[in-house]
């Protein structure tokens, strides 16, 4: 029997209808923006001027404290301004402008499609290329993949998670990597598994995939301890906490990471990126990016390089039809609604999703009915009506924590689900940064 | 240069709408109206659209005229409960005792609490528990005169009727013999009770169609029906000759039509499983006791009422279980 998560979820249409469209390079850009911001913890630092000419894969952003990261240039040419621009939420972010000139790459990196399986590099020298290659969490966390690699000592994993469940609707760059790439993909694994130690590595994939597994699971037939593991398709399997729970059969306990029931999960483009760092020393400076809509005249899945204007990636695609009312960076479960798409791209963008005002207009909230459906769809097991109640009197942050608003993971599945239109994401992502704040601001035992 | 919207995610959502869900709890119960409208003819018909008529006027007039409010207004609720009213009376009755019900259960039961989803007890079953004690005689004529088919023309009390009074007049069952119908005769039609509970195939059908649209779970009438076969099979194994068996008291009077479609409303019913399943076995033992040993001959719509009462209290207790908490 597939595998599958114990609580909750819901079966969202997948309208994986990009599928079929193999991975295009896209075409060079006039001028590349290149986010500091490229990754969760502190903005990189830049270390170019104006006036400077760059090379691909050179150093242009330096971590600036622990949990951070280096920024690589993803072209050649001269740097044209430090300064800061709107991200695609138009939060201003340290950009440096780069005008291009040429593909000129940094001499260090193969730049061959020879598949290198052999690494005799050590532990530490394995970690150091990884940081050093700015690798994040390309799912769309961006996590340094870095620390997520080097726990601490007291606490022992048991086995690798490779996510490939690509659960949310429409998103496809995942699929075509592991169709396009499963042996670069599973080195990078193998790389992964001898820095943590351990012996097992599960690849998880949705059902609805065929073409993945196939091609993953062939490709593990030459590696030892590499399972894939087929999933129903459900719902956000590719949480964290639920993909652990779907394949080890272990639950997170509340306020605890994966690393306390002895998983660590990466995702499969950044298992990728991890084998592009180590075995080709190229620095994360593309990524495989679905866009997509049914309103759209054509679906692709692109090779794009970092700090390409997302305005620039819509007009090659085909153009916004006139219909087009929404873009989305991510999928339609958990992606951000794009506010400025002069924005550029950055590592973590897999998919912008283009939809129709019938597509994704949110109706007219009625009367809650107490059906139950949120609660049921809930796969953090929380109960989104309460919630929701307690968030609608206002401050009672006690109460709101008592019943545990903090697990929240954000899927939207609540919401999602509620007959009556309730709001209920939105009234519980406010309430828990809120309660979340007041918990932070308590004096630790 | 397209205006884009922007807001936050989920970005789509599901297929169901209160007015969706509503409208399939309508479909559900058209093949029990149907069996009604054959077995008794226009009067019955005419009860089933009086009281739709009258429950989503009343409710809506007083949105208008007292709330001030008609926009989100969800006028297949009303239906709803007007449809279940009218099957829960006999198909004989006047048409102005479904509107007299349609009063008490939109205006009383479920606008003086705020209107839909604020309501503790279940309309349709305050409608006619009302009409029942102040209508006694009218509510327990089983006249069936009026038949277009003259189905097997039946008069007098229900199988449940018959045996509280037989029991009551000093006879023991075998001497009653109103619980000594075959199973086919049980489970596909017969004649005696409410308007909608002629046919346990046809209300069967109905909730089969509400499981298959995710409309409702199988949890509570799931716990009903077992609880009340398991507990009338002891009653029935200690004294055959004093407790009725327990496949007759599944399928007879209003058992099924409560623990399908009154008994699952979201509004009035637990959230999780577990309350689910505190709440169907607390219905089914208090109509068990109602019906052996209580003054009614039927006890599924007091048994619904008692347990709507406890909702708040087993929402408070029985939360769902959460993540990381698993063994």
């Amino acid at each position: 029997m597939k595998r599958t998560f114990r609580i909750g979820g819901v079966h969202p249409n997948d309208n994986k209808i990009s599928k079929n469209a193999a991975i295009e390079v896209f075409p060079a850009v006039e001028t590349a923006y290149i986010s500091m911001a490229q990754h969760l913890g502190a903005p990189a630092n830049p270390v170019v001027a104006v006036g400077d000419k760059v090379k691909v894969g050179q150093v242009i952003g330096e971590p600036n404290g622990f949990i951070s990261g280096y920024v690589h240039s993803s072209v050649s040419g001269t740097v044209k301004a430090v300064e800061p621009r709107a991200d695609i939420a138009g939060n201003p972010v340290m950009n440096v402008v780069i005008a291009v000139e040429g593909d000129e790459w940094c001499e260090e990196i193969d730049r061959s499609t020879d598949i290198v399986r052999e690494c005799s590099l050590t532990c530490e020298e394995i970690l150091a290329r990884i940081k050093n290659c700015g690798v994040v969490g390309m799912g769309g966390a961006s996590f340094p993949t870095h620390v997520k690699l080097n726990p601490p000592k007291d606490k022992k994993a048991v086995a690798l998670i490779l996510n490939g469940t690509e659960c949310e609707p429409y998103i496809t760059s995942d699929d075509r990597i592991m169709r396009e790439r499963p042996v670069e993909i599973l080195i990078g694994a193998e790389i992964m598994k001898k820095v943590l130690g351990v012996d097992k590595c599960y690849v998880g994939i949705e059902e609805n995939k065929p073409e993945a597994i196939a091609s993953m699971s062939a490709a593990a037939e030459k590696f030892d301890g590499i399972e894939v593991v087929v999933l129903k398709k459900k719902y956000p399997q590719g949480g964290e906490k639920q993909l652990i729970d779907a394949i080890m059969h272990r639950q997170v306990p509340s306020g605890a990471l994966p690393i306390d029931v002895g998983a660590v999960v990466q995702n499969v483009a950044t298992s990728l990126a991890v084998y592009e760092a180590v075995q080709k020393n190229k620095p994360v400076i593309d990524n495989s990016v679905t866009v997509s809509g049914h309103c759209m005249a054509s679906q692709h899945n692109y090779l794009v390089r970092v700090g390409t204007p997302i305005s620039k990636i819509l007009e090659v695609a085909g153009g916004l039809p006139e219909n087009a009312a929404k873009v989305v960076s991510g999928g339609p479960m958990m992606g951000k609604a794009v506010v400025n798409l002069e924005a550029a791209t950055v590592k973590a963008n897999g998919s912008f999703l283009i939809m129709t005002a019938e597509e994704t207009v949110r109706k007219r909230e009625s009367n809650c009915i107490r059906c139950g459906k949120c609660a049921d769809a809930c796969p953090m097991g929380l109960e989104p009506y309460l919630l929701n109640k307690l968030a609608r009197v206002g401050g009672l942050y006690d109460e709101l924590e008592k019943e545990r608003i903090f697990d929240c993971i954000e899927c939207g599945c609540c919401l999602y689900t509620c007959p009556s239109n309730i709001p209920l994401l939105d009234l519980i992502r406010i309430n828990k940064a809120e309660v979340m704040k007041i918990m932070r601001s308590r004096p630790k035992k | 240069m397209n205006k884009l919207i922007v807001s936050p995610s989920p970005h789509v959502h599901g297929k169901q709408s209160t007015n969706s869900i509503m409208m399939d709890v309508v479909i559900a119960l058209l093949p029990a109206t149907l069996v009604s409208v054959y077995a008794h003819g226009l009067n019955a018909l005419m009860l089933a659209l009086v009281g739709v008529v009258s429950c989503v006027l009343i409710e809506w007039l007083i949105q208008k005229f007292i709330f001030k409010n008609t926009v989100g207004w969800c006028g297949s609720a009303a239906a709803v409960t007007g449809l279940l009213l009218a099957l829960n009376l006999p198909p004989t009755a006047p048409w102005w005792l479904v509107v007299v019900g349609s009063i008490v259960a939109i205006g009383i039961a479920k606008m003086t609490f705020g209107g839909l989803g604020q309501n503790i007890f279940n309309p349709a079953i305050v409608g006619r528990v009302f009409l029942l004690i102040s209508f006694p005689v009218l509510m327990t004529s089983w006249d069936a005169s009026g038949s277009w088919f003259a189905v097997d023309a039946f008069s007098g009390a229900t199988p449940l009727g018959a045996v509280k009074e037989g029991l009551a007049n000093g006879l023991t069952l075998s001497q009653i013999t109103a619980d000594n119908m075959s199973f086919s005769e049980q489970f596909f039609f017969s004649t005696g009770g409410s308007a909608g509970e002629l046919s346990s195939l046809a209300l069967l059908v109905g909730f089969i169609y509400l499981l298959c649209r995710k409309v409702v779970k199988v949890t509570i009438p799931l716990t009903i029906i077992a609880t009340v076969f398991v507990m009338c099979g002891i009653f029935h194994l200690v004294n055959p000759e004093l407790y009725t068996n327990p496949v007759f008291n599944v399928f007879q009077g209003g058992l099924l039509l409560g623990a399908f479609f009154m008994a699952t409303d979201y509004v009035t019913s637990p959230m999780s499983t577990k309350g689910q399943i505190i709440f169907g076995v607390g219905i089914g033992v208090i109509t068990v006791l109602i019906r052996y040993f209580g003054a009614y001959p039927e006890g599924v719509s007091f048994a619904i009422l008692i347990m709507n009462c406890v909702v708040p209290l087993i929402n408070k207790y029985c939360k769902p279980r959460r993540f990381g908490e698993a063994k």
